[in-house]
């Protein structure tokens, strides 16, 4: 079995979660395609893992997703303090720190 | 492999789909089909635990507290479609592409070699090998995570949390504040009206009938009159005919119905708020 | 002994250590430097008593040096010579400096000048000081400038010398911007410590050249080796000194600061002219006889110098209106007499101490006589506003022409002995020099005439709300000690005895005679000073002076009104030229140097300007610049692996 397959989706997957994060404005979506890419990279590790036969890459796939959980969690606190203040989710629209 | 390459191309048009979309929540349903698609390969990897992860934490908490947090910014909220800033989506999609290519045309010319497989590592089963690696090897790694865990639990309390800054009104005031908008701008003191209720039909969208035959239109939700779904008494009445019709003979053509109680789901009023 | 050519000799310096009451040479210095002390640092603290305080230390000394001066006289001739090492200033490499004190002949007389005039100064300056609220600080700068002196006229060494010196310049500085309030008096003080700072230049030069020469600054060393330096380098040494000397003496280039100096107080001025300061010039000429004697062409330009000045100061005095600057202008020309005697060689010394002597008793008079005449004319320093004091101010008019007489040279007043001896010392040394200073005679003559006509005689012309009034007694004592001074200093020629006194340091002369007896030499001196007084009679004395200035004057008024255009000089040759080295300086360093440093901090600023527009606060931008440098690291892995 080659896993090459599942790096390139892995590959794919990132790149559509990186261009989503440049294009989309809604700050929920974006937050969205950023986990797209972190389970892209995920998935990248599990294949390695079965690679290499040892479980380091699942060890590390599951600490990113501890870590992506801790992050949703503190991200969406800060998107719902902003729409509170400014009644908006767009990341466009807090760019006051600037020039 | 095969559920490789049947799961590969679902995975790319959703996450594709997650681009072009105009709402959020499609985007999250998205997203939740990429999820569950992945827990699928994880299982075809050998890695049952991180497949139950995958389900339980992904797809059961993470994208629910996107969709909770959706519900909460408002479900209708849709992004526009014109780009404010100048050439940023041509130069995002052209970096994509660009970026795409290098991964593809890189890790494609990439020889692995046949894969070692997990089946040895696994032999005493997927979760107490991890067990094994995460107490034994990863161990500090882990007990700081539970340091970022908590932390980021008391950082998320903290940012939601909203400071009451007056005094919460009492009943009492609230009571008060109803008659003295009653007398300035003659705001309806008691409840909305209830919408109109008929005994064979959902009739949440279709507003009740004043006293003169016409409708009242704070009887329905404003949520569905944005939507556009509201229904005329008449419309219903035609409905309730053509249905007649249509099972054979009904017995009372055009007859509204009696008043009387209607299924528990279909009762409740959409009262609507005060504001 | 230096053998020069002519068969005159000149002593060097040795003197023998410090011994009975000579072991208290250092308290003479001491005791104004502690008044000074106390009353600067005491601060208010010393307001009441401070006066007196400050008058008495200078007294004090000046009894210590009249002891002292009478040990001297008990001492055989080649025995006068003391010094006293206190302790080693400093000693650097080859340069050993010790605080070292000599006390010779020229010293004592000085000693009794400095202290006996200044002492005199003080106790007048209780009086014109006395509602004055900053008077206890006067008196601690008048003692500064008085130990400065001794400190200078003591020193066994040019470096001790140069700090008196220094000192001197400091307390005359402090002093003439007294009146600081007066941003013409701060000019004043600023003009005379840089002027002085040339003079000092070549003082420092000379010492520096006197280190590299002989490896010392003492005296004694110098005098012993200079014979062993060239003609050239000593020649060197000599102008060195000379300006020096000018810079101090405010002669001829340098003499800008010395009428300026009138916005101190007038006992300032009285202080600065008669005791100390301007003398100094004179003291170091005289005390560098070892290396004038060597440099002829030195001296010559000494002589030079010299008769510039005393002419130019004449021409002052002869026009400005205003008493302080015509007695400033006087002592400008006065001085140059003893520089002219000092130039002259061993012949002169002894004369040119003898004048200063004399100078400094009754120019001292005089100008505390014009303070005093100012005290009752409400501070009015304009001559032309006087007339007819002396009904007002008996006593300050009787002693100020004790002073008159003496200075245009009175048969028997001490003025008459001491240039009588320097005109007599000049004809025999070289006639057109000699009838130089007799022509300055006569001039002194007539610009002191006028200044007593205008002052004491002809017309009344002060205002109504104007009361002159005798000064008090405090004033009116010193007064007359210095009229009879002025009177009587004559003596010390009888029987040659200064020249005799001061052979030890100055040498002895191979006697010139003049070209003609003395006797004639006397009365033709007298008669030139004659024909000056007369003029002035004429010119003044018998007309009505006006109250205002006549502008419609010939040039040589104006001239002498602008003393002699030499500010317009020294603006034209340094100030002006200075003036626009800065302003080029400045725009050379605003332009080319901060252009050179601040152009590259501009480009990058500009460049900054247009760079910052990246900085959009588009979160989404910054994603994209991530993405570049993703791609460009992707890029460059992939390029290193592929090859």
């Amino acid at each position: 079995m080659n896993i090459t397959a599942y790096i390139v989706l892995s590959g794919i997957l990132f790149t559509i979660g990186c261009v989503g994060v440049l294009t989309r404005r809604n700050a929920i979506v974006v937050f969205m395609c950023v986990e797209l890419m972190l389970n892209a990279s995920n998935l990248a590790l599990v294949a390695f893992a079965k690679q290499h036969g040892n479980l380091d890459g699942q060890i590390a796939a599951f600490f990113v997703m501890v870590v992506a959980a801790a992050e949703v969690v503190v991200g969406l606190a800060i998107i719902m303090t902003i729409f509170r203040t400014r009644r908006s989710a767009s990341v466009d629209d807090a760019s006051l720190l600037k020039y | 492999m095969t559920a490789f390459w049947i799961l590969a191309p679902i995975m790319v048009i959703a996450a594709l789909g997650i681009l072009f979309v105009r709402k959020a929540v499609h985007a999250a349903l998205l997203l939740a089909v990429v999820m569950i698609s992945l827990a699928v390969l994880y299982a075809g990897l050998d890695a049952p635990f991180l497949f139950a992860v995958q389900i339980i934490v992904y797809t059961g908490a993470i994208l629910m507290l996107f969709l909770f947090v959706l519900m909460l910014v408002g479900v209708d909220a849709s992004d526009s479609v014109v780009e404010t800033i100048r050439g940023q989506r041509v130069l995002a999609m052209l970096g994509g592409l660009a970026l795409g290519l290098l991964l593809v045309i890189g890790l494609g010319q990439i020889s692995l070699g046949t894969a070692v497989g997990l089946d040895e590592a696994n032999e005493g089963g997927n979760i107490q090998a991890l067990a094994n690696i995460l107490f034994s090897r990863y161990v500090f790694g882990f007990e700081v995570t539970s340091a970022l865990l908590i932390t980021a639990a008391v950082g998320a309390m903290v940012l939601a949390h909203r400071e009451r800054l007056t005094p919460k009104p009492t009943q009492q005031a609230q009571a008060a504040q109803r008659v003295q908008d009653y007398a300035e701008s003659g705001k309806h003191l008691g409840p909305l009206p209830s919408p109109g209720v008929y005994a064979r039909h959902n009739a949440v969208d279709t507003p009740a009938l004043l006293p003169d035959g016409t409708a009242a239109p704070t009887s329905v939700s404003r949520v569905l009159t944005a939507r556009g779904v509201v229904r005329s008494a008449p419309a219903l009445a035609e409905d309730i005919q053509e249905i007649d019709r249509q099972v054979g003979g009904a017995p009372h053509a055009g007859g509204r119905d009696a008043a009387t109680p209607a299924s528990t789901t279909e009762d409740a009023p959409a009262t609507g708020d005060d504001a | 002994m230096i053998a020069l050519h002519g068969g005159e000799t000149i002593p060097v310096v040795d003197p023998t250590s410090a011994d009975g009451v000579f072991s208290l040479l250092w308290l003479i210095i001491a005791l104004p430097l502690a008044g000074a002390a106390i009353l600067l640092i005491g601060g208010k603290y010393t307001d009441k008593w401070g006066h007196l305080l400050g008058t008495a230390l200078p007294i004090g000394s000046f009894v210590l040096s009249v002891v002292m001066f009478f040990s001297l006289l008990g001492r055989a001739d080649d025995d006068r010579q003391v010094s006293q090492h206190l302790y080693t200033w400093f000693e650097v490499g080859h340069l050993d400096v010790g605080m070292d004190l000599l006390y010779d002949p020229l010293s004592a007389l000085f000693l009794l000048l400095i202290t006996g005039v200044g002492s005199l100064i003080h106790v007048y300056s209780i009086g014109y000081m006395s509602h004055d609220p900053r008077r206890r600080r006067f008196f601690g700068y008048l003692n500064l400038f008085v130990s400065a002196m001794l400190m200078l006229v003591l020193a066994e060494n040019y470096l001790g010398l140069f700090l008196g010196w220094e000192g001197v310049g400091l307390a005359s500085y402090l002093l003439i911007s007294f009146w600081q309030h007066k941003p013409s008096a701060a000019a004043a003080g600023k003009k005379a410590f840089v002027i002085n700072r040339v003079g000092d230049m070549g003082l420092s030069l000379a010492i520096m050249m006197f280190f590299v020469l002989f490896g010392s600054t003492s005296f004694t060393v110098i005098s012993e080796n200079v014979a062993n330096a060239s003609e050239t380098q000593v020649t060197i040494l000599g102008l060195l000194l000379l300006v020096g000397a000018c810079g101090k003496s405010a002669q001829f280039p340098l003499q800008a600061w010395l009428l300026d100096a009138m916005e101190g107080p007038t006992p300032v001025s009285a202080l600065i002219h008669a005791a100390t300061m301007v003398t100094a010039g004179v003291y170091l000429i005289v005390r560098s006889n070892f290396v004038f004697e060597l440099a002829p062409h030195a001296q010559t330009a000494v002589v030079v110098v010299a008769i510039i000045s005393i002419f130019w100061g004449a021409w002052i005095g002869c026009a400005k209106d205003d008493i302080k600057k015509a007695l400033a202008g006087s002592t400008m020309s006065q001085i140059g007499y003893m520089m002219l005697a000092a130039g002259l060689g061993v012949a002169g010394y002894a004369f040119a101490i003898f004048h200063l002597l004399m100078h400094g008793f009754f120019k001292a008079n005089m100008f505390l006589g014009a303070g005093s005449v100012m005290h009752g004319m409400d501070d009015d320093v304009d001559m032309r506003h006087y007339g007819m004091v002396r009904k007002a101010m008996p006593i300050t008019y009787l002693t100020f022409a004790m002073g008159y007489l003496a200075i245009i040279g009175f048969p028997g007043f001490s003025g008459f002995w001491s240039k009588d001896k320097i005109i007599e010392t000049a004809l025999a040394d070289n006639w057109l020099v000699g009838l130089c200073a007799l022509l300055g005679a006569g001039v002194t003559g007539f610009y002191m005439t006028r200044m007593m006509l205008m002052t004491f005689f002809t017309n009344k012309r002060w205002e109504k709300d104007v009361h002159p009034h005798e000064s008090p007694s405090v004033m009116t004592v010193p007064l007359i000690v210095l009229a009879a001074l002025s009177v009587l200093g004559g003596v010390l020629i009888l029987n040659d005895w200064i020249v005799d006194f001061l052979a030890p340091v100055t040498g002895v002369g191979a006697h010139e005679d003049p070209p003609l007896p003395a006797l004639v030499i006397s009365i033709i001196a007298v008669c030139v000073v004659a024909v000056g007084v007369a003029l002035a009679w004429v010119l003044i004395g018998k007309r009505d002076v006006p109250r205002e200035a006549p502008q419609d004057v010939s040039f040589v008024t104006r001239a002498g009104r602008e003393e002699v255009y030499g500010n317009l000089i020294n603006d034209t040759l340094v100030v002006n030229p200075g003036r626009h080295a800065v302003a080029g300086s400045l725009v050379l360093d605003d332009k080319v140097v901060d252009g050179v440093l601040t152009g590259g901090p501009m480009a990058v600023g500009a460049l900054a300007t247009v760079g910052r527009r990246v900085q959009n606060g588009y979160v989404r931008s910054y994603a994209l610049s991530l993405l570049a440098g993703t791609l460009i690291v992707v890029l460059a892995l992939l390029a290193v692996n592929l090859t």
